[in-house]
């Protein structure tokens, strides 16, 4: 095997750079793998025109720069297996060696289907502020923001540093969630203060609770969204409708490699243990695959699976912190735990697999996603059931069918890549 | 970092935009759409993070390719809607 390393870490937001920050320490040799061009993750991604959030300016290039730790960018996992991976980036695909395996790629965003969905000028919540991030244009565009969590927030936080004229944000918990909520604050003080200031960002921008967005119209690109509230039913006109239902695992790979999940609602997570060991001895999983738990979660889970996989003990206070960071994940899935009616807003005729457009009323009567794929192709595009495949699992159709190689839509040449030793690993 | 610009070809079109940003920013600049579905919709970026697809198109020849995923390059193609 002519690439190999002690620790190979998937994902390089907070929790991989922890990890990889750890496990360096301890003198491991570390592949830190991320699939976009910086590191940074969703969470610290890399604003074209501000640069990295304030905390992970100082963090990132000192984990990226250590000499036991090689970054691998725009590099994406085709393929998993025992002792190894299949990887491809811009130019060739290789298979590296690992020893121990670190899963910290994280979260998408809880899409959800509802009429004009798919409509030009709709995006996600995180996808808005992702989109900002990398230089779309925003500048007197009028968005509204709508769905659930705190995520709306700092999306808007983001559109507004970047000129967009925010018309309001819609929440779909109740206005009662939110404060029961707010009492309980005091608790985290981190998070108590990041509220404030949110707030303080967010002056002048109305905040409503107990808000869903029930449609969306326009010819061939947004006009105007419906939106249904605690006073009624009102028609708004704007250019972007950004809208997410919070967040869930990407645990494709883990599942590939045969890790054991379990569910939290509609959706999988992976199993692990109290030294975030899944249930494959040598591979490890972290923040929110484990569990949609926020940016803290993800760092001290990063930082504890980096001192296991290197052999060394993780120290006392990571573990008290983690109780504490999981608690504010549960107090806020509680909070933000989705209203019935969001399961409700597609109709008959509304497009649900995006990639090879199938309605609704075409998923009907399909014991299990395999049979709907087969009869349909939803599911069988592009995306490879990412955005469908939890939306029918969120809406309680079925839960998603287990993936297969390769991982994301790769080159033909990637797929043929001889393996450096035919013994061993993966098959192709 | 905002200060450089490159220059690429949207459609055929020349277009000067911020060194940095991603292919799916500087094609929102001509305020078009990415590509269109099997059922003959217009669709533009959804996601914004590389998991949905809905913003390939073809660049330097490569079709398919994740115009969120993609920064801009002095000389790139782009072309939309294929």
């Amino acid at each position: 095997m002519s690439e190999r390393y002690d620790i190979v870490i998937v994902g390089a937001g907070p929790a991989g750079l922890a990890a990889a920050q750890a496990a360096a320490r301890h003198g491991a040799c570390v592949a830190l793998i991320d699939a976009q061009a910086e590191a940074g993750g969703q969470v610290w991604r890399k604003d074209v025109f501000h640069g990295w959030p304030r905390r992970a300016r100082q963090c990132i290039p000192q984990v990226l720069q250590h000499a036991g730790v090689s970054w691998l960018p725009r590099t994406q996992v085709v393929q998993a297996g025992a002792g190894e991976l299949l990887i491809q980036d811009d130019k060739q695909a290789r298979y590296i060696g690992y020893d121990k395996l670190i899963l910290a790629n994280g979260a998408r965003e809880l899409l959800l289907p509802f009429p004009g969905w798919t409509l030009p000028g709709v995006t996600g919540a995180g996808a808005l502020q992702a989109l900002a991030k990398q230089g779309w244009p925003l500048q007197g565009r009028r968005i509204v923001i709508a769905g659930s969590g705190p995520l709306l927030l700092a999306a808007a936080a983001t559109a507004k540093k970047h000129g967009a004229k925010v018309l309001g944000i819609y929440e779909q918990a109740s206005a009662a969630a939110i404060q029961r909520f707010a009492r309980k604050l005091w608790r985290w003080p981190g998070k108590a203060w990041q509220a404030a200031s949110l707030r303080t960002q967010l002056a002048g921008i109305p905040y409503r609770y107990g808000s869903v967005v029930l449609q969306a119209s326009g010819t061939d690109v947004l006009q105007a969204i419906d939106i249904d509230g605690p006073h009624g039913r009102e028609q708004l006109e704007c250019d972007h409708l950004a809208v997410g239902y919070g967040l869930v695992p990407n645990i494709e790979l883990a599942q590939m490699l045969g890790c054991r999940l379990k569910y939290e609602g509609a959706h999988a997570c992976v199993e692990v243990d109290a030294t975030q060991r899944t249930s494959i001895a040598n591979v490890y999983a972290t923040g929110e695959l484990c569990g949609i738990g926020g940016r803290d979660t993800a760092w001290i889970e990063g930082s504890m699976a980096g001192h296991a996989a290197a052999g060394a003990d993780i120290p006392h206070a990571l573990l008290q912190q983690q109780r504490h960071a999981r608690h504010f994940a549960t107090a806020l899935q509680q909070t933000f735990a989705l209203a019935p009616r969001i399961r409700t807003l597609a109709q008959a005729e509304t497009l649900i697999c995006r990639c090879e457009d199938v309605p609704l009323q075409a998923l009907h009567d399909h014991a299990d996603a395999r049979s709907a794929k087969l009869a349909t192709r939803c599911g069988m595009g592009a995306c490879q059931g990412r955005i469908c495949g939890s939306a029918l699992a969120e809406l309680g159709h079925y839960p998603r069918s287990a993936p297969r190689p390769p991982l994301f839509p790769a080159r033909l040449a990637t797929l043929g890549t001889p393996l450096s030793d035919p013994q061993q690993g993966l098959s192709p | 970092m905002s200060d450089v610009r490159v220059r690429i070809h949207v459609n055929g079109h020349l277009l000067e935009v911020p060194a940095g940003i991603s292919v799916a920013a500087a094609v929102a600049r001509l305020q078009l759409p990415c590509r269109r579905s099997v059922g003959g919709q217009w669709r533009a970026p959804f996601c914004g993070m590389g998991v949905c697809f809905e913003c390939r198109m073809r660049i330097d020849g490569q079709a398919q390719q994740r115009a969120c995923m993609t920064q801009v390059r002095n000389g790139m193609q782009v072309s939309t809607d294929e």
